[in-house]
C-alpha cells in the first residue's frame, strides 16, 4: 500500500502541487497588504523612544515572552495558555515544513536528520496532542465554564466568546488535521524512521486508521493536508482581524516594553521643555495622537481581562475597565484604518470612545500594567488623555478647586504657605525634638521633603512628628523646606496639568538646590516616586522605611515587646511604595523587628496590593461607584484574620481610617501608620536638655 | 428728613414677615418717621395685602392692574419711579426681586444705592450711616450712605423686629394714575421647585448636613441617624451644588423655607442665607468641628466635634436608647 | 453676537480667610491671592458658550490697575477673544455707582448686543448691573440661570428665585443681564493655556478715552469690623460617648425622637 504526497497527487487532471503553491503565495501576499495597512496608523502615530537599552530589552523578551513568567498569576489559564504557546514554539519548524512538503514531496529540514529528527518528532508530536487538549479543555472553559473575567459589560458590546471558541476551534483543526496526515501516511506505510509518538494525537489516530482502504487513506492525506494548509493560512491572514493579532505583535509589544516604574511618558518625545509652549495642542485627544508604541498595545491585547480583574476602580464598579480602554481602541483603529478600504475621518476620543469620568476614574495604582502579560501599558495613555482634557478645560469642578489652589498657594488644600511648617513649633513637640527650618542660608545633610498632606493633615501630622523623633534619635541633622516648600506633584503630573507641573518642579529643585543637602527623606510615597522619577539633579531620595532599616541594622533601635499580644498584624502595600518602586521588603522588616509580632499577609499583598483609591488630588475627586475601595480593602484585612492593619502613606492611613467608619468596623480593625506604629515601640532616650 | 416709603413683598395674598420688620427698619433709621407702604398687585391681593399692612404704616399707598400680578421689575420700576416723590427715600427687603429692580430704580431716580442692610446707625446733616456683611458674612462695614438726593435701601430679612401694631394707615389708590406699563422684558412664566420624594417644609425634626460631611458616601451615616430619629434629612447649598442630595433638600434663602420642632446642623457653616430658611424658632443643635461657625450663634445647643466621627456614636446611642 | 463680561479683581474667597487685620479697621491684606470673581466667571462662560453656538466675540474689562491684567489674562485663556483694562487715577475711588457710570461710558462707545455682569461681587452689593442697565437705558435681569437665544433680537432667560424656582421671561437686545453662580460648570484653564496668552496685548483706556466724567459717591466706607457677638449656643463640653449622651436626653426632652 502506498500513497502519494499533495506534491504528486492529481486530481480531475490537476496536480495538487499547483494548490501548495497557489495558496501560500497567494496568502502571504495578501497577508502582507493587511499588515501593510495596519501599519498605517503606527506611521501616523506620535513619536515613541524604545530603540534602546537593548539589553534590558532582550533580558524581558526572554523572561516576559519567552518565559511567560507572568502567565501563572492566573493558574489554570496560564498553564493552558502556556501549553499553547510553546507548542506552537515547538510546532514551527514542522508548519513550515509542511508547506514545504506540499510542492516538494520530501522535504526535511537538513539539521533535522538522524536523532534530532526522531526527537523532533516526538516534541512535535507531543506538542500537538497538548495543543489539542489545551484548546479543547480551553473551549470548554470559555464556552461552558465562562469564567466571569472574561465577561462583557452591556455597555462595552456583544460577547467575545464567540471569537475565542472559533479560534480554539481552529487551532484544534490545525492539531487534528496535522496529525491526521501523519497519521494516514504511516497506516499506508511510512517511511523508515517515521513512526507517531506513543499516545500523541498522532498515535490515535494511527490507531483509529488501522485497517483503512487505500482510498480512504489516501482521502484522508490529502484532504487533511489542504485542511491544515488552508486553516494555517486563513489562520495567519485572521490573525490582525481580532484578538489573536497577539501571536504576530506580542515579541515586538515586550520588545518596546515600558523599561521603568512610576514614570510618566513626557507630553512629546524629542521636545525640549522651552518648545512646549508652541505646541498645537497636548495629549490625547484624537486616536493619532497616541505614540506607536501605544497603537502596537491597542493591536496587542489578548482580551484576556486579567487588568480589569485586578482594577480596583473596576472591582467598586467605577465606570473604567482597563481592558475595554485597550479594546475599544483597537476597534476604533480597525474601523478608522480598515484593511478593505480608506482611512476614515475618526471622532474625538473622550465623548466618543471613552467618556470623562472614565479617564478621571483611574488612581494610577498600576495594578493593570503589572499583571498584562503582554506588557500592555495604561498609566502613560490615561496620563496623555487627562493632557487632553485639561487642554480643553473639561475638568470636574471638584477637581479645578485642588487645582487652582495648588497653583496660587502651593497646596491643594488651599491653606496659606506660611502654615506649612507650622508642626514643627509645637510647644512640647519642639521641646524634645528640634527640626530645622531650611531657611535664609540654614542647611542639612538630610531633607525632610514633608509634601502637602504631612504639612495640613492633622492626623499625618502627628506621623511626621513621630518621623521627625526617629530621625532625631538617630542624630540626622535634617530640617524641612517649610513656606518654600510646594506639593512635589506627583498627582499634579499623572492628572494631566503639566505645565503646572514643570512650574512646582522648577520651584521645589531651586529650594532644594539652594540646601543642598546630601539626602532626601519622605514619609510620602507620591512624593518619593516623584521625586526620584519625575525630578532631576537631586540628591539621593529615600522612603522613611529605608532609613529605618539602615538604623535597625546599625543597631540605633532598641524595641520594646508589643503590648497587645494576641493582635494580629497585616501589611497593605501602598501602590506608590510596591508597585511603583519595588519597597516590599524594608516595611516587613520593620515590623517583623517589633518583638512579640504576629503578621499575616492578606491575599492581594505585593505587587498585587489592592489600591486604597488613591492620594493628592485623587481624594478630591467624586467618582461614581459602588463601593469604596478603602471599604473593599479594609475587608480584606479582616477576611486574612487581622485585627490591625498597618500602611506606610498618608493616603493610604486616610482612605483606610475612613474607610473604617463607614463600614462599621470600629470595634475589629484598627488602622496605623507603619512609622507610628515603629515609633511607639522605640526606646526613646530623653534628648539632654541644655548643657548641665 | 424725607419721606421715608416701604415696598410690600408678598405673595398669595400674604404680606411676607419683611413686610412688617421694615417698619421697625423705617423707625431705626428715623424714629420720628411715619412710613408709606406701597403695595402693587392685582387687585384682589392688593386689597387683601393693604388691610394686613395698614395698621402698621402711617399711609398704605396701593397702585393695582393686570400687568402687576406677577412682580416684574422692569415694569414695577417704572411704576415706583413715577409714584416716589423726588428725594425720596425706599425701603425693600432683599431677595431676588429688590436685586433685579432697585440698583435700577436708584439710575433712575438718581438716588443712592445700599443693599443688604443689617443695621442703621444714625443720621448726620444728610447722611445715613449703615452697617452690612461682606465677604460671605466673614466681616461687617460701615459705610455712609448720601441721602441728600433719596435713597433706595435694601434691609436683609430678619435684620428687624415687627412692631406692635397702632392705629390703621389710610389707603391711597394710585391705580389711575399709572401710566405705561410696556417693558421689553416679558414674564412668561413661574417653573416651580420639584417637590422631591420628601417636603422637608413639612418636616416636624430634620437632620440638616453641610460641607463638613466631605464625600457623598458619608450621607449614608446621616441617612442612618436620620433613620434612628425618625427625622427627614435636609442639607445646606454646598451640599446641592456637589449634586449629593436634590433641590427639595436645600434649607435657605434660595431653597426651602422650613420649620420644625427640632433641627440639627451637622457640619453646617451657617451662613445667612441657610439660617434665613429657618423659621419659627425650632431647638437648634449645632455640630461643627469649627468653634468659630457662624453657626454657633443661631444654635440653642452646641458641640464642637468632628461629625464624621461624631455621628456614629449619636446613632448608636440613639438606637441603644429605644 | 457681541458680548462684553465686566469682571472683577476680588480676594478669592475659596483660597481666604478674610478676616480683619490687627487694628481691627479693614480687612488683613497680607496673605491674600486673588481672581476673579466666581460669579463673573460663570457669566464668562456662559458668554463662551453663547458664542460658540451663535457666532460672535466675547470682550472682557475690568476696572482697575495693571494687577487686574492676570485676571483678563485668565478670562482670555478660557475663551474670551479680547481683554481691556480700564485704569485712571479718577477710576481709585469709587462705589458701585461710579463703577457702573466708567463702564457705562465705555459700553457707549462701543457696540454690544449683550452686556453680563456677576450677580454679585466680594462686598455683596449686587448692583452694578442693574445700575448699568439703568444707565445704558436697556432692559435688565438680575440673578439669571439659564440663557436661549431665541433670534437676533430676543433672549429667553431663567432668574433664579426663593424656593429654588425659576422665572422665565422674554427680553430684548440689546440688553443687561447679571449671572448667577450654577448656571454653568465653568471650564478650567490650565497653566497652558494662559501661559499662550502671555503676549496677547491689552488695550488700557483711562477716562478721557471712554468719555467719563467724574460723578460723585453716593455711599462712602468708614471701616470694617466684627459684629459683637450674641450669646449664642450652649456649648456642650466631654467626650464624644458624654456628649452623645447629653445630646439624646436634649433630643428627647425637646421631641427631636421619634
Amino acid at each position: 500500500m502506498d500513497i502519494v504526497g499533495p506534491a504528486q497527487f492529481v486530481v480531475l487532471g490537476i496536480k495538487t502541487q499547483i494548490f501548495s503553491i497557489l495558496i501560500p503565495v497567494v496568502a502571504l501576499v495578501l497577508f502582507a497588504y493587511i499588515i501593510s495597512k495596519r501599519l498605517i496608523p503606527l506611521r501616523r502615530a506620535a513619536q515613541d523612544e524604545r530603540f534602546n537599552r537593548f539589553g534590558e530589552r532582550l533580558a524581558q523578551i526572554w523572561s516576559l515572552w519567552l518565559l511567560q513568567v507572568k502567565q501563572p498569576r492566573y493558574m489554570l489559564a496560564g498553564v493552558l495558555h502556556m501549553a499553547i504557546f510553546f507548542g506552537f514554539l515547538v510546532l514551527m519548524l514542522r508548519s513550515i515544513a509542511l508547506v514545504f512538503i506540499g510542492f516538494q514531496g520530501d522535504f526535511q529540514w537538513p539539521f533535522l536528520d538522524g536523532s534530532l529528527g526522531v526527537g523532533y518528532t516526538i516534541a512535535k508530536d507531543y506538542a500537538a496532542t497538548v495543543v489539542f487538549v489545551a484548546c479543547v479543555v480551553a473551549g470548554i472553559r470559555r464556552g461552558i465554564v465562562k469564567p466571569p473575567r472574561y465577561a462583557v459589560p452591556e455597555q462595552y458590546g456583544k460577547d467575545h466568546t464567540g471569537e475565542a471558541v472559533f479560534v480554539l476551534a481552529l487551532i484544534s483543526v490545525l492539531m487534528i488535521s496535522e496529525s491526521l496526515f501523519d497519521a494516514s501516511k504511516l497506516v499506508a506505510g511510512g517511511e523508515v524512521g517515521h513512526f507517531a509518538a506513543p499516545l500523541s494525537l498522532a498515535w490515535f489516530f494511527t490507531g483509529m486508521l488501522r485497517g483503512s482502504s487505500t482510498e480512504l487513506l489516501q482521502g484522508t492525506h490529502i484532504v487533511s493536508y489542504y485542511v491544515h494548509d488552508l486553516t494555517f493560512f486563513y489562520f495567519l491572514c485572521f490573525l490582525p482581524f481580532g484578538k489573536h493579532f497577539h501571536v504576530l505583535t506580542s515579541f515586538f509589544n515586550v520588545l518596546f516594553l515600558r523599561l521603568d516604574r512610576g514614570t510618566v511618558k513626557p507630553v512629546r518625545y524629542g521636545l525640549a521643555k522651552e518648545e512646549l509652549d508652541d505646541l498645537e495642542s497636548f495629549g490625547v485627544k484624537k486616536l493619532e495622537d497616541f505614540t506607536w508604541k501605544h497603537m502596537l498595545d491597542f493591536y496587542s491585547c489578548a482580551d484576556c481581562g486579567r487588568c480589569s480583574d485586578q482594577c480596583p476602580a473596576n472591582a467598586v464598579k467605577r465606570p473604567l475597565s482597563p481592558r475595554f480602554i485597550t479594546i475599544k481602541a483597537r476597534d476604533l483603529l480597525f474601523k478608522t484604518f480598515p484593511v478593505w478600504g480608506q482611512p476614515q475621518e475618526a471622532p474625538a476620543l473622550i465623548g466618543g470612545i471613552y467618556t470623562e469620568d472614565e479617564i478621571w476614574s483611574c488612581t494610577t495604582c498600576g495594578a493593570c500594567e503589572e499583571e498584562c502579560p503582554l506588557a500592555i501599558e495604561y498609566i502613560d495613555k490615561i496620563v496623555d488623555l487627562r493632557r487632553g482634557l485639561i487642554d480643553e478645560g473639561m475638568v470636574p469642578q471638584s477637581l479645578q478647586k485642588p487645582l487652582n489652589a495648588l497653583e496660587k498657594r502651593g497646596n491643594p488644600y488651599g491653606k496659606t504657605a506660611k502654615q506649612r511648617g507650622k508642626w514643627i513649633e509645637e510647644e512640647e513637640f519642639a521641646q524634645t525634638v528640634p527640626v530645622k527650618l531650611l531657611q535664609g542660608g540654614e542647611t542639612a545633610d538630610t531633607l525632610f521633603f514633608v509634601d502637602s498632606v504631612g504639612s495640613y493633615d492633622d492626623r499625618i501630622i502627628e506621623i511626621n512628628r513621630k518621623a521627625a523623633q526617629l530621625l532625631h534619635h538617630m542624630d540626622k541633622d535634617f530640617g524641612i523646606l517649610g513656606e518654600q516648600e510646594k506639593d512635589a506633584g506627583n498627582e499634579i503630573r499623572r492628572f494631566g496639568e503639566e505645565m503646572l507641573f514643570q512650574e512646582i518642579k522648577e520651584h521645589n529643585t531651586e529650594a532644594i538646590l539652594e540646601v543642598a543637602p546630601q539626602e532626601i527623606v519622605t514619609t510620602d510615597p507620591h512624593t518619593f516616586n516623584t521625586l526620584r522619577k519625575d525630578y532631576e539633579g537631586l540628591p539621593p531620595v529615600r522612603h522613611i522605611s529605608q532609613v529605618l532599616v539602615e538604623g535597625l541594622a546599625q543597631g540605633k533601635f532598641s524595641l520594646r515587646p508589643l503590648e497587645e499580644k494576641d493582635l494580629v498584624y497585616t501589611y497593605h502595600d501602598p501602590c506608590y511604595l510596591g508597585r511603583h518602586n519595588l519597597l516590599y521588603d524594608e516595611p516587613r522588616q520593620l515590623l517583623d523587628a517589633l518583638p512579640g509580632m504576629k503578621r499575616v499577609e492578606m491575599e492581594k499583598h505585593r505587587d498585587r496590593s489592592f489600591c486604597c483609591s488613591g492620594g493628592g488630588l485623587a481624594l478630591f475627586y467624586e467618582p461614581e461607584e459602588e463601593t469604596r475601595m478603602g471599604v473593599v480593602r479594609v475587608q480584606m484585612a479582616r477576611e486574612a484574620g487581622a485585627d490591625v492593619l498597618v500602611t506606610a502613606c498618608p493616603f493610604c492611613l486616610i482612605n483606610m481610617e475612613d474607610a473604617v467608619k463607614i463600614a462599621g468596623l470600629e470595634n475589629e480593625l484598627k488602622v496605623i501608620d507603619l512609622t507610628e506604629l515603629f515609633a511607639e515601640q522605640v526606646e526613646f532616650v530623653p534628648t539632654v536638655a541644655a548643657a548641665v | 428728613m424725607a419721606a421715608i416709603f416701604v415696598y410690600i413683598t408678598h405673595k398669595n395674598g400674604e404680606a411676607d414677615d419683611t413686610a412688617f420688620e421694615l417698619a421697625s427698619a423705617a423707625k431705626a433709621i428715623d424714629a420720628a418717621a411715619a412710613p408709606s407702604a406701597i403695595v402693587l398687585g392685582s387687585s384682589a391681593d392688593v386689597e387683601q395685602v393693604a388691610s394686613q399692612v395698614a395698621p402698621y404704616y402711617s399711609e398704605v399707598i396701593t397702585a393695582s392692574h393686570d400687568a402687576l400680578q406677577y412682580p416684574n421689575a422692569e415694569v414695577q420700576r417704572k411704576v415706583l419711579a413715577s409714584l416716589l416723590p423726588a428725594k425720596a427715600l425706599l425701603l425693600l427687603n432683599h431677595d431676588s426681586f429688590s436685586m433685579d429692580l432697585a440698583p435700577g430704580l436708584s439710575i433712575v431716580l438718581d438716588a443712592a444705592f445700599a443693599s443688604d442692610v443689617v443695621a442703621f446707625e444714625g443720621i448726620q446733616d444728610d447722611t445715613l450711616q449703615l452697617a452690612r456683611q461682606e465677604h460671605g458674612g466673614a466681616v461687617s462695614s460701615r459705610s455712609t450712605c448720601s441721602l441728600e438726593n433719596g435713597a433706595i435701601i435694601s434691609v436683609r430679612a430678619g435684620s428687624f423686629k415687627a412692631p406692635e401694631a397702632g392705629a390703621q394707615g389710610a389707603v391711597v389708590d394710585k391705580s389711575a394714575d399709572l401710566g405705561d406699563l410696556s417693558s421689553k422684558r416679558q414674564f412668561v412664566e413661574v417653573i416651580a421647585a420639584e417637590v422631591g420624594d420628601v417636603d422637608i417644609t413639612k418636616s416636624e425634626i430634620l437632620v440638616a448636613v453641610g460641607r463638613g460631611i466631605e464625600e457623598e458616601d458619608n450621607l449614608d451615616l446621616v441617612h442612618e441617624l436620620a433613620t434612628a430619629m425618625g427625622a427627614d434629612v435636609a442639607c445646606s447649598r454646598p451640599v446641592v451644588d456637589a449634586k449629593w442630595l436634590e433641590k427639595s433638600r436645600q434649607v435657605g434663602t434660595s431653597g426651602q423655607t422650613v420649620s420644625p420642632k427640632v433641627y440639627l446642623a451637622l457640619g453646617i457653616s451657617g451662613s445667612f442665607q441657610h439660617i434665613g430658611g429657618i423659621k419659627g424658632s425650632p431647638f437648634i443643635v449645632a455640630v461643627n468641628k469649627n468653634k468659630n461657625a457662624p453657626i454657633f450663634q443661631a444654635a440653642d445647643v452646641g458641640i464642637v466635634a468632628d461629625i464624621l466621627d461624631f455621628i456614629p456614636v449619636l446613632t448608636e446611642k440613639i438606637n441603644a436608647s429605644k | 453676537m457681541n458680548i462684553l463680561v465686566c469682571v472683577k479683581r476680588v480676594p478669592d474667597s475659596s483660597e481666604n480667610e478674610i478676616r480683619l487685620n490687627r487694628e481691627g479697621n479693614d480687612i488683613d491684606t497680607d496673605d491674600l491671592v486673588y481672581a476673579v470673581n466666581e460669579w463673573d466667571n460663570y457669566a464668562v462662560e456662559e458668554a463662551i458658550q453663547l458664542v460658540d453656538k451663535v457666532g460672535g466675540s466675547v470682550t472682557v474689562v475690568s476696572i482697575g490697575t495693571e494687577e487686574n491684567e492676570e485676571i483678563l489674562r485668565r478670562e482670555m485663556a478660557m475663551g474670551a477673544e479680547t481683554g481691556v483694562l480700564l485704569s485712571d487715577p479718577l477710576f481709585e475711588e469709587a462705589d458701585g455707582r461710579k463703577l457702573a457710570a466708567i463702564l457705562s461710558a465705555y459700553i457707549s462707545k462701543n457696540n454690544f448686543d449683550l452686556v453680563l455682569c456677576g450677580a454679585q461681587a466680594d462686598e455683596g452689593g449686587a448692583q452694578v448691573g442693574g445700575m448699568l442697565a439703568a444707565m445704558q437705558d436697556k432692559p435688565y435681569a438680575a440673578l439669571v440661570n439659564m440663557i436661549e437665544v431665541l433670534d437676533d433680537n430676543k433672549l429667553k432667560i431663567g432668574r433664579e428665585i426663593e424656593g429654588g424656582s425659576q422665572e422665565i421671561s422674554e427680553i430684548e437686545l440689546p440688553c443687561v443681564l447679571s449671572i448667577q453662580t450654577g448656571i454653568n460648570e465653568p471650564r478650567y484653564v490650565s497653566i497652558r493655556g494662559i501661559r499662550k496668552v502671555a503676549s496677547v496685548e491689552i488695550p488700557t483706556l483711562g477716562a478721557a478715552d471712554i468719555g467719563f466724567t467724574d460723578v460723585p459717591l453716593r455711599l462712602n466706607k468708614l471701616e470694617y469690623f466684627q459684629p459683637e457677638l450674641g450669646e449664642g449656643a450652649e456649648m456642650l463640653e466631654g467626650s464624644e460617648e458624654e456628649l452623645a449622651d447629653k445630646l439624646v436626653e436634649l433630643l428627647q426632652a425637646k421631641g427631636g425622637i421619634k
